[in-house]
């Protein structure tokens, strides 16, 4: 088996298990409770927190809020934003790339009264910056940008647009789960207010994520209740997932400059070898991408059928941003954005790598994706 | 109790997206009909032979996903050796059955295939129509 697809999912690593097990077992204490047990929890909770701040380097761990996903620190992050904030203005501004996580809160904001504007891309999924610099004026109460696109891989100019929203305007969120822990962030340094991560994507466990918050800017909480996370998250803190979340993080900050040179490596090599496919394109940044995303489209064939072909033949499994495999039967909005036509977007697929592939995975991956490409092109209408 | 929902695609529908049948065209076919779009995922082409109103001959080629191809296929294993009068009786929803089931979303694709075979015969017909005029 060769596993592709690390941005939907990633197994946890046996190293965080190890560390975080405890809090399924003995340590299951409750952190608002003052007698021991609720003490170890406590302190592994705002250990964890200490590892995340210094992770993305921000000021201070209570700049971290833990929430169980992204989804909820996008969310937190702009509708208890945008809406805490309305006096400042309510212009939103997104990229037309951005995650459906961050775009359909954008939405929601709209139906109460905020209006979105979107910041077009080029060809290579990049934020225009005089595009941006147009858009964002000073009601423009946020702009969320991702700080890495999960689809197509390009990284963006985060400290330039981070210096044309506070000229014109007012608060930047950033989306960073596709990024964080595979390359270096420093929200000080680069001028971020909000910046959401995710546990999984650091070989952390699903039901932890973090939004990072700017010393001085204020939200209103989504999720309102018992007043955990200063208020900002209310419900019993999911300790074990947040302990092994801070132990990722942990682990990613110490690993991550070899890491991501090495998975630098593989990605262009199995890059090299799948664009000599006939009719095979990259999609997004050439250089300017994540070490490990390697993205492409495929000319005549469909995405869904690759990935079938991929999984129950070759035992591979790939994601795809064709219609086929969304709810909708629309195609990826990211796709789109970045200017393919519908059909051309239908043949994408997406191969995210991770810590167990290595040089190794090349020959196979090249080998199977050529009898996929050549089986499916036999049947096509195309 | 209710039924465990249906995970996937059924066996045999990835029998007949793994190992499809009568893929390609038919040498100076009788009959055409290509349905779908590839704007929207899909595209499919049947193309017949036919003779005294038996189709002896039929071929698929589709630009689509799993259940695109396999339904295409389906449709000509169901059509082939029939008259053209039975085979406009296939409807999508036998193509379906004979799969032993489609995810609803995927419905859709059995309705290209069926559409894709009537139109062959449609347009053998015409031809037909044709010839006699001249």
């Amino acid at each position: 088996m060769v596993y592709l697809d690390h941005a939907s999912s990633r197994p946890v690593d046996p190293r965080v298990l190890a560390f975080a097990g405890r809090y399924l077992r003995e340590d299951f204490g409750n952190p608002s409770t003052l007698y021991s047990r609720g003490l170890t929890a406590r302190t592994a909770l705002e250990e964890a927190r200490v590892k995340v701040a210094r992770l993305i380097g921000a000021e201070t761990p209570s700049c971290i809020v833990f929430t169980a996903t992204a989804t909820e620190a996008n969310n937190l992050a702009l509708v208890g934003g945008a809406l805490r904030n309305r006096k400042m203005g309510t212009h939103v501004v997104t990229s037309a790339i951005d995650h459906i996580s961050v775009i359909n809160p954008m939405k929601q904001l709209q139906k109460q009264g905020f209006e979105l504007s979107i910041v077009p891309v080029d060809s290579y999924g990049i934020i225009d910056l005089d595009a941006l610099g147009r858009i964002v004026r000073a009601d423009t109460v946020l702009a969320s940008i991702n700080y890495a696109n999960d689809e197509i891989g390009t990284i963006e100019p985060i400290h330039e647009i981070s210096e044309i929203v506070h000229e014109n305007g007012n608060y930047l969120h950033v989306n960073a789960t596709a990024a964080a822990g595979t390359i270096p962030i420093d929200v000080q340094a680069e001028g971020i207010d909000l910046l959401t991560l995710s546990s999984n994507e650091l070989y952390g466990p699903r039901g932890a994520a973090a939004l990072y918050i700017k010393k001085g800017v204020r939200l209103q909480p989504v999720l309102p209740g018992g007043g955990q996370e200063r208020g900002l998250r209310s419900g019993t803190e999911n300790i074990f997932a947040v302990a092994a979340f801070g132990e990722a993080a942990h682990l990613a900050a110490e690993e991550m400059h070899h890491e991501s040179r090495r998975l630098t490596t593989v990605r262009d090599a199995l890059i090299g070898e799948i664009l000599a496919i006939e009719d095979a394109y990259l999609t997004g940044h050439p250089t300017q991408r994540l070490p490990n995303h390697a993205s492409f489209r495929f000319g005549r064939i469909e995405g869904e059928s690759i990935l079938l072909n991929l999984d129950t033949v070759h035992d591979i499994q790939v994601a795809t941003g064709s219609a086929c495999t969304s709810q909708t039967l629309e195609p990826s909005h990211v796709l789109l954005a970045i200017g393919l036509k519908h059909e051309e977007a239908h043949g994408s697929v997406v191969m995210t790598l991770g810590r167990s592939n290595t040089d190794a995975d090349i020959p196979v991956v090249v080998d199977a994706m050529e009898k996929t490409v050549q089986r499916l092109r036999a049947i096509t209408a195309l | 109790m209710e039924e465990k929902p249906q995970i996937g695609y059924s066996k045999k529908v990835m029998d007949h997206f793994l190992n499809p049948r009568n893929v390609g065209e038919v040498e100076d076919a009788d009959g055409i009909g290509i349905v779908g779009n590839p704007v929207c995922g899909d595209l499919m082409q049947v193309s017949i032979r036919v003779e005294d109103e038996i189709i002896t001959e039929i071929k698929f080629k589709t630009f689509g996903c799993g259940s695109a191809i396999a339904t295409a296929s389906m449709v000509t294993e169901l059509a082939e050796g029939k008259s053209l009068d039975e085979a406009l009786e296939i409807t999508r929803q036998d193509v379906a059955d004979e799969l032993e089931g489609l995810p609803p979303i995927k419905m859709h694709c059995s309705n290209l295939a069926a559409d894709a075979l009537h139109k062959a015969i449609e347009d053998y017909r015409q031809k037909q129509a044709q010839k006699a005029e001249t």
